[in-house]
């Protein structure tokens, strides 16, 4: 990659990639209210919440708390940076563990029951999602045979079409990963959810609430530009493929309820690894 | 800075805390959460979590219990916060104000921006008085710095 190029990526990643995950976020709420038949927040509205808690006098539980939030934004944002830059996708996703890992480790050193309830079910929504997404490095490497983002783009034909199943079986790891129904078990950022006061975010104030709020901005941005690596050849089938994925993870919050941790563990290794693992074996033995 | 005091006022979270009385008001609330009132149109979001709210509504009549988690739970929340008191009961003690148990308003807990005495509020009435708060909010730029004192006969 030539300089100028990676010099760009850089910018765009510190500067339009937070535009790009708040004004989807409102979006995303706006599209909500409208399916429940109320007029909903201003496109805005994330934007709004930031400063505000950007500006709200800070108070933290213990002062460890607040390395974990940096941390955990570090992480996220060195994630989307090191995918855009095209580089090790098995590299890529330990950094972005490493994030959710940062965020757990902030939920557990705070005495308070809600703040470690939640990041233990964080715990367990991290060892749901993770073979999943080994197993997609996995058939990736199979497919085009280097770990390196960058590759994705060189093939003839997408991804997709060799990858169909494990482009399913993300389905539920991207909505793990965002905080949806059913599987927004740890905490919901933007919902009047009140199990568990707010879960692992509930010890979390003012501008630090504020970079949780950020990183999961970040957040979105980097699942996205993962699924549209299963269309890398062409950049309006990989702006299509996110668009559906948004869209479908919004109307699948909507309609339905949250499920226990046992279920998700349950239909998540049934169904997400069962075709991950079907879609796998398949380029092993007839590839 | 405008734009901070801007922000401020188009996202108030609230907390809402039932302290007792007749529950009217606090369905009343609620209602004012529903689709069909939409409050978040306002970028109002019941948080349920002091330490993410902007604006303590107080509804029902302070008790000698529920007054100790209510002084709790403004002591929770960061500055900026305001703190609306939502129908009679909450505003004076209202129909139960001559009650045994019972502090004679709110603002004997916890000092008190807003009042609103209806019995019950409508919702229409609430979302003017969060509105209303929500001015305050931004208003009160400089409100951390003086920060309410801690009433020394309320700690632990
Ligand atoms: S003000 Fe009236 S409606 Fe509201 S809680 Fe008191 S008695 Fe009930």
């Amino acid at each position: 990659m030539s300089y100028p190029a990676g010099l760009g990526i850089i910018l765009a990643t510190f500067l339009l990639a937070p535009v790009v995950g708040g004004l989807l976020t409102g979006l995303e709420r706006k599209v909500i209210a409208r399916l429940q038949g109320r007029v909903g927040p201003p496109l805005t509205q994330p934007f709004y919440d930031l400063v505000k808690l950007w500006h709200k006098r800070p108070q933290a539980a213990n002062r460890i708390q607040i390395v974990y939030v940096y941390a955990h934004l570090f992480f996220m944002v060195t994630s989307l940076l090191a995918f855009l830059l095209g580089q090790d996708l098995l590299l890529i996703l330990f950094i972005f563990s490493f994030a959710t890992v940062a965020l757990i480790l902030g939920g557990l050193s705070v005495d308070s029951p809600y703040s470690r309830i939640g990041s233990q079910r964080e715990i367990i929504q991290l060892v749901t999602y993770e073979p999943i997404l080994v197993l997609l490095v996995i058939a990736y490497y199979q497919v085009t045979g280097s770990f390196m983002v960058s590759q994705a783009r060189s093939l003839e034909q997408p991804l997709l079409f060799t990858l169909p199943l494990v482009l399913i079986s993300f389905l539920p790891v991207f909505i793990i990963k965002v905080r949806k129904s059913p599987f927004d078990l740890a905490t919901q950022l933007h919902e009047p959810h009140q199990e568990l006061v707010k879960g692992i975010i509930t010890e979390y104030s003012g501008p630090y609430l504020a970079l949780i709020e950020l990183a999961s901005w970040y957040e979105l941005v980097f699942l996205l530009a993962l699924v549209s690596l299963f269309w890398a050849t062409n950049w309006v089938g990989g702006l299509l493929l996110a668009a559906i994925f948004f869209f479908a993870v919004t109307v699948i919050d909507n309609i339905t309820p949250r499920v226990t941790y046992s279920w998700m563990v349950k239909f998540v290794w049934k169904v997400g690894l069962g075709l991950a693992v079907v879609n796998v074996a398949w380029l092993y033995l007839w590839k | 800075m405008a734009w901070v005091s801007s922000a401020r006022k188009r996202s108030p979270w609230l907390l809402h805390y039932e302290t007792g009385g007749c529950n009217g008001c606090a369905i009343e609330f609620v209602a004012a959460l529903t689709p069909l009132y939409d409050l978040e149109r306002f970028g109002m979001l019941n948080t349920g979590n002091p330490k993410h709210a902007d604006i303590l509504v107080v509804t029902g009549c302070v008790n000698a219990r529920s007054g100790r988690v209510l002084r709790n739970l403004y002591e929770q929340m960061s500055e900026p916060k305001v703190v609306v008191a939502v129908g009679v009961c909450a505003c004076t003690g209202g129909i139960f104000h001559d009650g045994y148990n019972l502090a004679p308003g709110a603002d004997k807990v916890v000092p008190v921006d807003l009042y609103l005495p209806n019995c019950a509020a409508r919702p229409e009435a609430i979302i003017d008085a969060l509105l209303t708060a929500a001015d305050l909010l931004a208003e009160t730029r400089r409100r951390d710095q003086h920060a309410h004192q801690r009433a020394p006969d309320q700690q632990g």
